[in-house]
């Protein structure tokens, strides 16, 4: 694989994709110090915001440590080069967050939709655009459709105003050669200028694999997580992606002895338990299941002795899509029940 | 008793299904469907079952609505053009139930609050939305019992329920929906996620519903509170299930629902509409009580 020469630019997940390991409970003096850090390493772009992004606060994601506005206003004026993006699911976060977002500083906007639905983005995609804003489509669980279908959608963020488009893949499910196929889709059909990216979870140890496979097929924007902090098994590492960037040619303009300091000294210290690949997290990357649902399940083991590994597999057979979180609690009662788990306590 | 004549706007999924609830209540008739397509399906249905249609909006109606003598009007088109829809028709004395998130009427949630909308000769009330229909009766069981300082709802539907006016409009509908979870639902503190799911064969709509009360919940009462509210739902929506719960932990109360629809024009997976069009045929019914009273 030649790519040498090739521009790439970072985007850090740890303290957004981070949240969800962290149970959205990152302190503000945490979030700080880790972002510092990260733009004297030269990482360009680093995304801030709930877990779920723009107003994911609830019951249902978790109550986060502080509010979207709070962390963005303590982390903005601090940056001396790197510019902060935030998440918007739209169902979750509306327009009065982007708005909100903007009025912080945050350059980025990236509209979050399942891969099949983009068409519920247009506002606000219209609307980061209008304010002009880097405008990005994010079309989750991309590993879900085919190729054919992944790109029909991403042409319609492209025409609601997206000026980058991106291949998710929540679940860690992907191999080289469907990052591959879909990202040469986007190229040969998404105009010349708008920008492409790939997002990718370790859960099958593939985040690096997966991102170069990205690159080669060109993509120009590699999301990473320092310290690997992300939901499953974490994001594509951010020092290791980097470290072989260099290897390869590939200009990334991130430090990698400064970013690898960044991961072992500020990120790894905050982590509950270690970002990793177990047997749960290798069951999302195996199953294709939404990558957040982790510590859902793990807590749905503790409280109904249904393992956290099949509670995720009927997710999966079920085809949840990222979002439905209830689900998980609302599927080990019921696998509970059905093996006559339940006192008379837990159901009505 | 002579039926009260109704205009449906809109020939979208839920104006469509609306046609099939209305034609069944001894109360209401359906004689208008209003579209802006000449090639709606919902127009082409509408025309079978011997409405009279125009595919030129509400103004191809206005001409007609004295001579054919409709009193009542259903908006089901989108949050940004109900109120033009709805001054317009107003304007002729036609009262006009708003099946969008427009809210510019107040909310109607039939088994929490249709009473307090009788005797009041209201022009304009708004269905909040179909997980506001699906869920806020739940909020309301459990805020009659005690103080719920903040409630949540998440409604999950199926792909091929959603219609482009819903897409377009989903800011709308969180924000309708959560003003609705607390001005009717009781709750202090509102919020609203929805969740599409394109699952295929597709899945039946989901609704769960997360209260956190200001004290330790009464868990008996609730839970005998929400099985009676869960009857009352049932009256006009028989897919009104529930799944799991009320789950208690600490203050948090949760249910799990399911609304399956009557399979009218979409089939039984899209219990959205029915629980809206339901809701809005029967809150019609009881303005077609009062308009022969």
């Amino acid at each position: 694989m030649n790519l040498k020469g090739i521009k790439v630019t970072t985007h850090d997940m740890s303290l957004r994709d981070g949240m969800h390991p962290k149970r959205h409970q990152i302190t503000i003096e945490q979030m700080k110090s880790i972002a510092k850090g990260l733009d004297e390493a030269g990482v360009p772009l680093i995304e801030v915001t709930h877990g779920d992004g723009l107003g994911g606060a609830s019951v249902n994601y978790g109550f986060p440590a502080a509010s979207d506005e709070e962390y963005l206003r303590a982390v903005i004026p601090l940056l001396k080069k790197a510019k902060v993006s935030a998440l918007l699911l739209p169902g979750i976060g509306t327009v009065d967050h982007l708005r909100m977002a903007k009025d912080c500083g945050v350059t980025t906007i990236r509209v979050a939709t399942h891969c099949t639905e983009a068409d519920v983005s247009e506002q606000h995609i219209a609307l980061g655009r209008k304010l002009g804003m880097d405008t990005v489509g994010f079309l989750m669980m991309a590993h879900m459709i085919e190729p054919e279908a992944l790109v029909k959608q991403a042409l319609l963020m492209e025409s609601y105003g997206a000026n980058c488009l991106y291949v998710t893949d929540s679940a860690g499910y992907m191999l080289p050669d469907d990052v591959s196929a879909r990202i040469k889709m986007f190229r040969d059909k998404l105009k010349p200028e708008t920008e492409i990216g790939f997002h990718g979870h370790h859960n099958l140890s593939m985040g690096v694999a997966n991102s170069l496979a990205a690159v080669e097929a060109g993509a120009r924007r590699i999301d990473c997580a320092c310290g690997g902090m992300g939901a499953g098994a974490g994001n594509t590492p951010m020092e290791v992606f980097v470290a072989v960037c260099n290897r390869m040619g590939v200009e990334t303009g991130v430090d990698v002895f400064k970013v690898s300091d960044v991961a072992e000294d500020l990120v790894t210290p905050i982590m509950d338990f270690p970002v990793r690949i177990d047997r749960n997290s290798l069951t999302l990357g195996y199953a294709g299941v939404y990558s957040s649902f982790l510590l859902f399940a793990r807590r749905a083991e503790a409280k109904y002795g249904i393992s956290a590994r099949e509670i995720l597999l009927e997710l999966g057979r079920k085809k949840m899509v990222g979002g439905q979180e209830d689900m998980i609690e609302d599927t080990a009662l019921t696998m509970a029940r059905e093996r006559g788990l339940l006192g008379k306590k837990a159901v009505a | 008793m002579k039926k009260i004549k109704c205009a449906i706007v809109g020939s979208g999924n839920i104006g469509t299904d609306l046609m099939y609830k209305l034609q069944r209540s001894p109360l209401l008739e359906p004689v208008w469907m209003v579209g802006i397509d000449p090639q709606s399906e919902g127009l082409a249905l509408a025309r079978k079952h011997g409405l009279k249609t125009t595919d030129k909006g509400v103004d191809g109606l206005v001409p007609h609505v004295k001579a054919d003598g409709v009193k009542i009007a259903f908006d089901a088109t989108s949050a940004y053009v109900h109120k033009e829809n709805s001054d317009k028709l107003t304007k002729l004395g036609v009262v006009m139930i708003d099946l969008t998130p427009a809210a510019i009427g107040p909310y109607c949630v039939p088994p929490v609050n249709l009473k307090q909308h009788a005797g009041k000769k209201e022009m304009n009330v708004n269905m909040v939305s179909c997980g506001g229909q699906a869920t806020i009766p739940m909020v309301y069981a459990v805020s009659r019992v005690q103080p719920v300082k903040y409630g949540e709802i998440v409604a999950t539907v199926a792909s091929k329920s959603v219609g482009p006016g819903t897409r377009k409009n989903i800011d709308e509908f969180t924000r309708t929906t959560a003003a609705g979870v607390e001005k009717v639902g009781g709750a202090k503190v509102g919020k609203a996620i929805i969740v599409i799911n394109p699952a295929d064969p597709p899945l039946i709509m989901r609704d769960t519903i997360h209260c956190l009360t200001e004290d330790t919940p009464k868990q008996e009462e609730i839970t005998k509170s929400v099985h009676e509210m869960i009857k009352e739902v049932q009256k006009y929506v028989p897919g009104y299930k529930l799944v799991n719960g009320p789950v208690f932990d600490g203050n948090r109360v949760t249910v799990f629902m399911e609304v399956a629809g009557l399979g009218d024009y979409l089939p039984k997976y899209a219990g959205n509409l029915d629980i809206m069009t339901a809701s809005a045929t029967r809150t019609a019914e009881l303005f077609a009580e009062e308009m022969h009273a």
